[in-house]
């Protein structure tokens, strides 16, 4: 959540200079602070009440691939303005400035345990990881290269649904990338979803949802419609743990949720018994 | 054609009471129409309906979204905003055309899916996905016609086709209007403004790639000459099916790839 950074500078702002305590992290769940050093060393996992904090897209890639192995796809891909949105141009110019992303989704290949893979990892902190053009695009050439090069994917996702600034351009993206992930998954292919928090709209009802294996982080935000909109529209109450991934895999949508320590181990078991194997980097 | 009226006033008449529904046209346009039920999984969602019928004696599968006349009706069909088993009920129907044979013909007319608590139980998200995806490559020609509203995934479930009509006054949108002026400007009321910005109109479609006809709707609107707008539906459907079911189906398939393929505009 954004509240992780407000909280974390309130904190360190409330120290003096002179006793120089230790930043400290308060969770946004369970309220309880711990130091920002160990929630950071747990990779943005709270020590007191296992909540999975957000993490950017460099962030994810660092801790699920192995060293240097990375190798991006589509750097340069940055989104038109295809309805002519008022502001929408100006908004992702800052965007890009002050996050460093071109756009929601950095693409690439990787090796896990020495097992190539393509990833694609979505970032939050670009309009909510809303799916444009650029994210279509991205993620359909992604899968198109995993296609002619025998290999798997994994997506992690994130996502606040359809950009809206890109009106039907965006909603027709939802096809773009289904119909890709079928060519490969009717050649063969692997592909393995991580949703992340949260995994929402549009991105829920295209790609989000088509993995061969469906993996979640625990306690994390799943769901078509928005809890809001449903209440408000619906004049209904919803269950505490309504669109959470346990919720999820109760109504039978989620394989299995896997903690952030255990992910990079569990997608190399995974790839490997899939008869992925080791290649010579 | 009338080239002169705003989204808004177009979005009037989609909104103008009497304006035919799928169940209207159906007698007008085919014949031998049967209609069938249920998702085999979970029950029978009544906005969504299909059957198999002729088209100049032609077998065709027809799957639509159902929209009410009247209020009592609108209540039955969930005012056309269907559920995962009605999404579920038309893939397994476009399967069964797959099998036979037969092409299928799908009616939008939707403000969106069902959004409430049983439709994310359900699985919302999973069943609009898996239409997407088995659409792009099912094995029979498919033809989509939206007759008033599409909006969102909810639309798109039964839009991945080899071509979209859309009716002259009929919108296709990332979500409704009000939707849009609420999660931008967290104000429903501008409606209007985001109506007209959006480009939700057949011919913003048809420049955009995301339709290929518009059919000539009678002066004012559809609801004045059932008659007419049924033939020329009917009209646009002999012409298409006819080309479509001459073409070698990989041809097919891949032209269906593409179309949506190339959507996008972005620069590297």
């Amino acid at each position: 959540m954004f509240n992780d950074f407000f909280n974390v500078v309130k904190l360190r702002f409330n120290g003096t200079a002179d006793d120089e305590p230790a930043p400290l992290f308060k969770c946004p769940r369970c309220q309880n602070t711990s130091p920002l050093n160990r929630y950071e060393e747990l990779h943005r996992v709270c020590p007191n009440c296992n909540y999975h904090g957000r993490l950017s897209a460099t962030e994810r890639i660092a801790i699920t691939v192995d060293k240097d192995s990375f190798q991006e796809l589509d750097a340069d891909m940055i989104s038109c303005d295809p309805i002519n949105f008022p502001d929408y141009t100006e908004k992702q110019e800052e965007l890009r400035e002050s996050t460093g992303l071109k756009d929601a989704v950095i693409t690439g290949t990787a090796y896990i345990r020495g097992i190539k893979t393509v990833i694609g990892v979505m970032d939050s902190r670009y309009m909510m990881a809303s799916m444009g053009s650029v994210v279509g695009e991205k993620i359909t050439r992604a899968f198109e290269y995993a296609n002619e090069n025998n290999l798997p994917v994994i997506m992690f996702t994130a996502s606040g649904g359809a950009r809206m600034q890109e009106g039907i351009v965006s909603l027709m993206q939802m096809a773009k990338t289904s119909g890709a992930i079928k060519l490969h998954n009717d050649a063969g292919g692997l592909y393995i979803t991580v949703l992340t928090d949260p995994t929402t709209g549009g991105v829920t009802a295209s790609f989000a949802s088509l993995g061969d294996i469906i993996i979640a982080e625990p306690k994390i935000l799943i769901g078509f419609a928005g809890r809001r909109v449903i209440e408000s529209t619906m004049k209904q109450r919803l269950p505490e743990d309504f669109q959470l991934a346990e919720f999820m895999q109760e109504k039978g949508f989620v394989d299995m949720i896997v903690e952030r320590k255990k992910l990079r181990s569990t997608l190399a078991n995974l790839l490997s018994i899939h008869g992925y194997s080791e290649k010579e980097v | 054609m009338e080239n002169n009226k705003t989204a808004w006033e177009r979005l009037a008449i989609v909104h103008t009471k009497g304006r035919p529904t799928i169940r209207d046209y159906i007698p007008l346009i085919f014949t031998n129409f049967y209609e069938m039920h249920g998702d085999r999984h979970y029950g029978d969602d009544h906005a969504v309906m299909g059957g198999i019928a002729r088209l100049n004696g032609t077998p065709v599968t027809v799957i639509a979204q159902v929209k009410g006349r009247n209020l009592n009706e609108n209540k039955e069909c969930n005012f056309a905003m269907p559920l995962p088993e009605g999404y579920r009920k038309a893939l397994r129907l476009a399967k069964q055309a797959e099998k036979f044979h037969r092409p299928v013909i799908c009616f939008i007319d939707t403000p969106g899916a069902h959004a409430g608590m049983e439709a994310e139980e359900r699985g919302q998200g999973e069943a609009i996905a898996k239409n997407i995806a088995e659409f792009m490559t099912l094995r029979t020609p498919i033809i989509s016609i939206v007759l008033g509203e599409a909006g969102s995934g909810g639309a798109l479930a039964l839009g991945v086709c080899d071509e979209l009509a859309m009716l002259e006054n009929a919108q296709y949108s990332v979500v409704s209007p009000r939707g849009f002026a609420s999660i931008l400007w967290k104000d429903a009321s501008r409606e209007q403004e985001a109506c007209n910005i959006m480009q939700v109109t057949a011919e913003d479609m048809v420049r955009l790639g995301v339709a290929e006809t518009i059919i000539e709707e009678p002066l004012g609107g559809a609801h004045n000459d059932l008659d007419k707008i049924s033939e020329n539906i009917k009209e646009y459907l002999s012409l298409k099916i006819q080309e479509k079911c001459q073409k070698d189906i990989d041809e097919l398939l891949k032209e269906r790839y593409t179309k949506f393929r190339k959507i996008g505009e972005f620069q590297e």
